[in-house]
């Protein structure tokens, strides 16, 4: 078996020319002991990983880099190479509690010391304190003269030596390259590479070793066939004279892993990568309704606002009123005491704020009380990746209830559209599963309005409001309309929106034959009417008068007729009174005379003389 | 006359980790070359990094075999077996290039 893999070794280092049978055998007794290490290891059926600590890193690697085992950083020069690294010992001695080395080959310990300062770092209380050893390490060609045989224990036995001096976990070598320009034989050098790797796995240390990139291949000197379990490439692109810093996992043997390239960001607070949240639209819904702060367009929102955690778009014309809308939004979101972001793009906050005045809202109250933020920057301040990344980590910090974007259309002069939308698709997932309201203003270009989507977000949005010119009669008047609101009964209407010192207020438009009215038309067309209607009412009294008169003659002849018919009643009457009486008078006597003739009737006789008395 | 001894014209210094071949051949190289060019103007002080680890990061060592000139200034060094007379005399300026 040994014989084996000597011979093995042998034919792979015949090209080098070069043969040490010592080596070989230290590097088999090496490979040997991993080898064992490795099959020890095999009762465990995931791949062991230690989190770097770096923000985001962690999330796109699932848990952080492989542990006890070598990790490739590569990258052109100043892409961040260094900085990754030395956050990744920092970070293991500052949050995890594991001691780190870091050698230098290029840079000394009290320079590092100072370019990380500015990081809030603080190299040397870490090294006081035993978390941290730097140890740089000087290659001069011009004072190095080479001859005959040689290896590098030398490195080993102080890399040895920093590791046991504080129990380091972590190692970073920055930049092992280098090596290769202060020393010539390279057969030997990649033979001492092989057995470099080797002997840190067979420490148990998880290490970090950077690497510039050369042209078709990872690094320069191809260490990449040396580290083979985890390969992360920067990039720091400059495409329309902005640069963007991205962030590659080429390879991560036995694990998942983010595949894409991801955005990062350099700040105060070091590396942080902006993982793409997750697309898969599995994000939570909520019914809960917040309102736009202008009661009119709640109202043609079902009454009730947008729903919570969704994404509204306004879109419109040069000065349709898009930015006042937006204030209004989120100075309604404040005066419910939630917090509010606005990124501008095109104003500054000041500017924004005294704006705002003028339609009687007053931001800067909120900004005092700490519930509004303001954080403008110009779109060209760095690449939309680099906006996203910013973004993110503001709303992160901040975690408000709503945020502003005004207006997305500027971020066009950064990226093109797919760009832009792609970052607006990814900024939309994020809000919705953090459950942040967002509003977006964007210019339309076109005068003609057309439906035309805005950057193309339109499919993405949950409502769109539509703010358009009404130019009609000599004059400039804003309408707006919903183009669409998901999920909820919306208005069909167009409304005029209109702009005074008051505020804002939704009206409803005079649609005539000549069109939509508004502005003087819709007041022209509102006194019109009123006119009308004082007319109208005028002959409606006139004719009532009318009515009274005609009721009152007829009422006069209906008394008249009546009188008359009553004398009439009353001579009839008397008629038949006087015949009753003759007919009474009449039977009475013919009665008496039938009873005279009858003779002696006593009853009758007597009944009628008491009838008599 | 006892101080003089001790600071030579050449002060060397040979870093080994244990008693490897190649450090076996250097410092027998280096004792040869010291005799036959330096006769009595010569220190040689072996460090075993082995034993002394912590002295590699001072001389900057990453090499094994290293040969440090400390005196004359400025610091040169030679790395490797010294099998090469020619260069290694021209390393530590005894011969001019």
């Amino acid at each position: 078996m040994l014989i084996a893999f000597i011979c093995f070794d042998i034919k792979n280092w015949n090209d080098n020319y070069l043969l040490d049978i010592t080596l070989v055998i230290k590097a088999y007794y090496n490979m040997s002991k991993s080898q064992k290490k490795v099959s020890s290891q095999h009762h465990y059926p995931l791949l062991s990983k230690t989190p770097t600590g770096i923000s985001g890193l962690d999330e796109i690697t699932g848990g952080g880099i492989p542990l006890g085992r070598p990790t490739l950083v590569c990258g052109d020069a100043g892409c961040g190479k260094t900085l990754m690294s030395i956050e990744f010992i920092v970070r293991g001695a500052t949050e995890y509690n594991e001691p780190g080395v870091f050698m230098a080959f290029e840079e000394k310990a009290n320079e590092l010391a100072m370019n990380v300062a500015s990081l809030g770092f603080d190299l040397d209380k870490l090294q006081a304190e035993k978390k941290l050893k730097i140890d740089h390490v000087h290659i001069d060609r011009t004072e190095i003269e080479e001859t005959g045989e040689y290896d590098l224990d030398g490195l080993f036995i102080r890399l040895n030596y920093a590791i046991d001096s504080i129990g380091a976990k972590r190692v970073v070598l920055d930049t092992l390259e280098n090596l290769f320009s202060g020393l010539s034989n390279q057969a030997v050098l990649r033979a001492e590479l092989r057995r470099l790797f080797h002997w840190l796995k067979e420490k148990g240390v998880t290490a970090i070793i950077t690497g510039e990139r050369g042209e078709g291949k990872l690094t320069r000197q191809g260490l990449e066939e040396y580290v083979s379990d985890c390969v992360i490439l920067l990039d720091h692109r400059v495409i329309n004279q902005i640069s963007t810093r991205r962030l590659r996992i080429v390879k991560y043997r036995g694990s998942v892993h983010g595949t894409n390239e991801y955005p990062f960001l350099i700040d105060d607070d070091g590396i942080s990568v902006f993982p793409v949240t997750s697309l898969k639209l599995e994000k939570p819904v909520s019914s809960e309704r917040i309102s736009s702060g202008i009661p009119s367009l709640d109202k043609m929102l079902d009454g009730r606002g947008f729903f919570k955690g969704s994404s509204v778009l306004v879109s419109g014309t040069a000065g349709t009123g898009k930015t006042s809308i937006a204030a209004y939004f989120a100075n309604e979101t404040c005066s419910q005491n939630k917090r509010c972001i606005y990124f501008a793009f095109e104003e500054s906050p000041r500017q924004i704020i005294r704006n705002m005045h003028s339609i009687n809202v007053d931001l800067q109250q909120y900004v005092d009380k700490g519930l509004l933020k303001f954080f403008a920057s110009r779109p060209t301040l760095y690449g939309l990746e680099m906006h996203l990344v910013a973004m993110y980590k503001t709303i992160k910090e901040f975690k408000p209830a709503a945020v502003v974007l005004d207006p997305i259309t500027n971020l066009i002069t950064v990226g093109s559209v797919s760009e832009v939308k792609a970052m607006l698709i990814r900024l939309i997932d994020f809000l919705q599963e953090e459950q942040i309201t967002v509003m977006f203003t964007a210019l339309t270009l076109n005068t003609i309005i057309s439906d035309q989507t805005d950057e193309g977000v339109s499919s993405l949005v949950d409502a769109w409001l539509l703010v358009r010119d009404i130019e009609y009669n000599g004059e400039r008047n804003r309408g707006m309309y919903i183009m669409k609101s998901r999920g909820m009964k919306h208005s069909n209407q167009v409304r005029e929106f209109v702009i005074t010192d008051k505020g804002l207020d939704l009206v409803d438009v005079y649609l005539g034959p000549d069109g939509v009215l508004t502005g003087s038309a819709r007041e022209a067309q509102i006194l019109q009417e009123q006119t009308g209607e004082v007319l109208r009412d005028y002959a409606v009294t006139r004719k009532d008068r009318e009515i009274i008169r005609k009721r009152k003659v007829l009422e006069a002849k209906i008394s008249s007729l009546q009188t008359e018919f009553e004398s009439v009643e009353e001579e009839l009457n008397k008629t038949y009174q006087e015949e009753e009486l003759i007919k009474q008078v009449s039977d009475k006597t013919r009665s008496e005379i039938t009873q005279r003739r009858r003779g002696t009737n006593e009853v009758g006789t007597i009944n009628i003389k008491r009838k008599k008395k | 006359m006892s101080p003089k001894s001790e600071t030579k014209k050449y002060e060397l210094r040979l870093y080994i980790a244990g008693k490897t071949a190649k450090s076996v051949t250097a410092l027998t190289n280096l004792k040869k070359y010291c005799e036959e060019h330096l006769q009595g103007e010569y220190k040689i002080e072996v460090i075993d990094l082995l034993i002394q680890p912590q002295l590699a990061e001072g001389d900057q060592i990453f090499a094994i075999p290293t040969l440090v000139r400390k005196v004359p200034e400025p610091i040169r060094k030679i790395i490797g077996d010294l099998s090469n007379e020619e260069k290694v005399l021209v390393g530590l300026n005894i011969r001019p290039a």
